[in-house]
């Protein structure tokens, strides 16, 4: 994806994000369906794109959601935030970010609408932290399809 | 050795320097008075020799099982409270994470808020610090309180009054740059380093007038000779001279511009010697993979002149770092035997889980051992070269991008993170809060954009094989480089310990406790639960003749992040209780300063 794609995607969804969502190109190939269960596990095992999720997950979002999306004392598990947020919300939370910054607390969500390794990776974090949610993988590191138990 | 000596040759030295500069009242000369005063806590670290160690002695061995709060104090921010209170003269100036506020408390009247400061800043910041909104504390100087704040603006309020009276930016938010460190003031000076090793951040420490907020001097950690302040022929790493461009030669490209190795620990000050000593952070990303060579200065020790800034010596204890093992922890300053010889010694644990003896005035490298059994990620560290032997095994960066390291210890956050250790010139011991956690670290490629994390690594975090804890509480000696005696904690002692002349060290626990040990034997002592978990650092005073011991609580920083959900699965540990549980299962958030003592 070019940089000017990514700038692009951030702004429009700024703007009108459903619209603009249902018309983005790799996601309008899944169907519904899909968007429910984004991510395939054989017997504990996950695909590539659920894999990349993870790895991008360590690398944007465990500095504050703690790792394997658990929660800390910092940010919400969002283990729990996605049994209750749908993809869309999801997508638009992370783009965009959330401020709650009040005199009782300071709690920023980063906007990562300019971020490319976000931009790009984001359809697989959320395949990622779906698994984790509805509870087909465990923590730490999942393993791969193909890849050997030990 | 003892105090008294110590302290006679110190100020035998300083009338010498303060002759020289005749006139000029340096802010140095009333610190160091005002820091042997052990009534007062003048500076983050104690001393300038960042010893944290108090010779008061009212509360001891004997008696401690009686301590009890005597008053306590909301600082009504939830987030990780690291470093102290200072205490100058009848005030307690305590200090909070964003939105930084500094309370002036007055002894005299039970706490009542003599003033507030609360600096308006854009919460922009908010997300650009690594992990929590932590700040380490102030500092104090001629009158003045200097804060640095998280968007990197250090500024001196007038103590009395908590009025501005000069301020200054040190560096760009928006590029990920963030202010988490104590300063440290020296001289008529004000040292300030800056956080930001996972947004690419290049690290520098700089001096400003302590009088009107002039920059005097910036280091940087690497690039040209002229950024970070090396002389080619006299500048010496392992007593020899560095040579030109010797930060230049390690990188590939331009990746040193963006290279990381920032310099948010603690600072210490040697005025005999005139140098100060500080630690770089990790090479930015955390995949080595993308940036090949020694990645010169990162991971390194600095003994800089305190007046030009001029790196007398240098000594980096991690090239090529694969494991987000920061310099940055304390020096500890010391006049202790090593292999049985009188030393000016510096005194270092690192991150990396060796514990660095060196000798300050020249920087030779004198002692290199574990200081804890659990480290595995080098087998030693070579005494002609300075190097550690890394074991391939545990080495990401050779396993290369993509590949699962298993097993590595210690994880990222050191045997020991910026939690200060304390040195006991009574026991001649080192008191060092530990972690006790190894990892699995899988490097990949990431892009750079400036203002956005550079991390470039996921991890995953566990106790050592077969254990349960993850933290231990050490009593360490230098001379024979090992540990005297190890008191295990259920999670990681992030909290910076103290020791006393009254045979006490102390130190809290991050479900909350702050315990009380015996410091020839490590014994619990007392434990109290404060309202959260401790990371920050415990602090004695004594007013109206009457000692007192406070510590902030207020769970959070990397190791609430780390453990708040518990490190595996709460049915991973073989049914085992205490390691694999939550840390939030113990403790929630929120700041609260609060004070000991014994009744009368
Ligand atoms: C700098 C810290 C930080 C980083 C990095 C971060 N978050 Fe957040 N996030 C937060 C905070 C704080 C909140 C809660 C905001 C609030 O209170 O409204 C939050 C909220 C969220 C929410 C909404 C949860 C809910 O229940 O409403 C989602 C979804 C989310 N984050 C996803 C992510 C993802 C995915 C990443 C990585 C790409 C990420 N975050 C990185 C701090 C962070």
């Amino acid at each position: 994806m070019t940089f000017a794609r990514v700038l692009c995607l951030a702004w429009i969804l700024g703007a009108a994000s459903p619209i603009a969502l249902a018309a983005e190109g790799d996601a309008q190939a899944q169907g519904n369906a899909d968007a429910e269960r984004p991510y395939k596990v054989v017997n504990g095992h996950v695909d590539r794109a659920t894999f990349r999720g993870y790895l991008y997950y360590g690398d944007l979002c465990l500095r504050c959601h703690g790792p394997d999306g658990a929660g800390s004392s910092y940010a919400p598990s969002l283990v729990n935030s996605l049994k209750k947020l749908d993809k869309r919300q999801f997508e638009e939370t992370v783009i965009n970010g959330r401020k709650n910054v009040t005199t009782a607390s300071e709690n920023v969500m980063p906007a990562f609408g300019t971020n490319i390794d976000a931009v790009q990776h984001l359809e697989e974090i959320y395949a990622y932290l779906k698994a984790r949610s509805d509870g087909v993988i465990g923590r730490g590191r999942p393993k791969r399809i193909g890849e050997t138990d030990e | 050795m003892r105090s008294p000596v110590r302290v006679a040759v110190f100020s035998a030295a300083l009338s010498l320097s303060a002759g020289l500069l005749a006139g000029t009242a340096l802010a140095n000369d009333q610190l160091i008075q005002m820091s042997k005063d052990p009534a007062q806590w003048v500076i983050p670290g104690g001393n300038y020799a960042s010893q944290r160690y108090s010779p008061l002695k009212q509360i001891n061995v004997d008696n401690v099982k009686n301590l009890h709060p005597v008053w306590t104090f909301s600082t009504g921010v939830l987030r990780g409270h690291e470093g102290g209170p200072l205490i100058v003269g009848d005030v307690m100036y305590v200090h909070t994470p964003f939105p930084n506020k500094v309370f002036a408390l007055d002894l005299n009247n039970e706490g009542r808020i003599l003033w507030v400061y609360e600096p308006k800043q854009d919460p922009n910041v908010i997300p650009v610090m690594c992990c929590d909104t932590v700040n380490r504390g102030v500092a104090y100087g001629d009158g003045k309180i200097i804060l640095h704040q998280a968007d990197t603006t250090v500024v001196a309020l007038d103590a009395k009054t908590g009025k501005v009276v000069w301020s200054v930016k040190d560096d760009d938010p928006s590029k990920g740059a963030t202010g988490t460190s104590a300063p440290l003031v020296v001289k008529n000076m004000v040292l300030v380093g800056v956080s930001g090793g996972e947004f690419g951040v290049r690290g520098h420490v700089t001096a400003y007038s302590l009088a009107d907020g002039k920059q005097v001097w910036r280091a940087y950690s690497m690039g040209p000779d002229s950024d970070i302040l090396f002389d080619p022929e006299k500048t010496t790493s392992m007593g020899k001279p560095v040579g030109k461009d010797s930060s230049l030669k390690t990188w590939q490209g331009d990746q040193w511009k963006i290279g990381g190795g920032d310099t948010w620990g603690w600072i210490s000050y040697d005025p005999e010697l005139n140098l100060v000593y500080y630690g770089s952070g990790n090479p930015s990303t955390w995949n080595p993979v993308q940036r090949p060579g020694d990645n010169k200065w990162s991971m390194t020790i600095f003994a800089r002149d305190a007046d030009t800034g001029v790196a007398k010596w240098v000594y980096q204890m991690t090239p090529w770092d694969q494991w987000d093992y920061d310099g940055v922890n304390e020096m500890i300053l010391a006049d202790v035997n090593v292999h049985g010889k009188p030393t000016k010694a510096l005194v270092h644990f690192d991150r990396n889980g060796f514990a660095y003896v060196l000798d300050r005035t020249n920087g030779a490298l004198l002692e290199a051992e574990k200081y804890d059994p659990a480290v595995n990620w080098a087998t030693h560290v070579d005494m002609k070269t300075g190097r550690p032997q890394v074991v391939a095994q545990y080495a990401p960066g050779q396993q290369g991008e993509e590949h699962n390291t298993k097993g590595i210890c210690p994880a990222a956050l050191g045997s020991k993170d910026e939690q200060p250790a304390s040195f006991s010139p009574d026991t001649g011991l080192f008191y060092v809060p530990t972690n006790h956690v190894c990892m699995d670290y899988e490097p990949f490629k990431v892009a750079y954009t400036a203002g956005q994390p550079y991390v470039g690594a996921t991890l995953s975090m566990f106790p050592p094989k077969g254990e349960k804890n993850l933290g231990n509480f050490i009593a360490y000696d230098v001379n024979e480089g090992k540990i005297v005696w190890s008191d295990p904690e259920m999670f990681s002692v992030w909290s910076g310990a103290l020791t006393t002349a009254g045979g006490v060290a102390f130190y809290g626990t991050l479900d909350g406790y702050l315990k009380a040990v015996d410091m020839k034997t490590g014994k619990e002592l007392y434990k109290f639960k404060t309202p959260s978990g401790i990371i920050g650092n415990v602090t004695p005073f004594m007013h109206n003749g009457k000692e007192y011991i406070a510590v902030l609580s207020g769970v959070g920083g990397w190791a609430g992040i780390g453990m708040a959900a518990g490190l595996t699965e709460d049915t991973a540990g073989l049914g085992a209780v205490g390691a694999y549980k939550a840390l939030n299962n113990y403790t929630q958030l929120g700041g609260v300063l609060t004070v000991f003592g014994l009744s009368d």
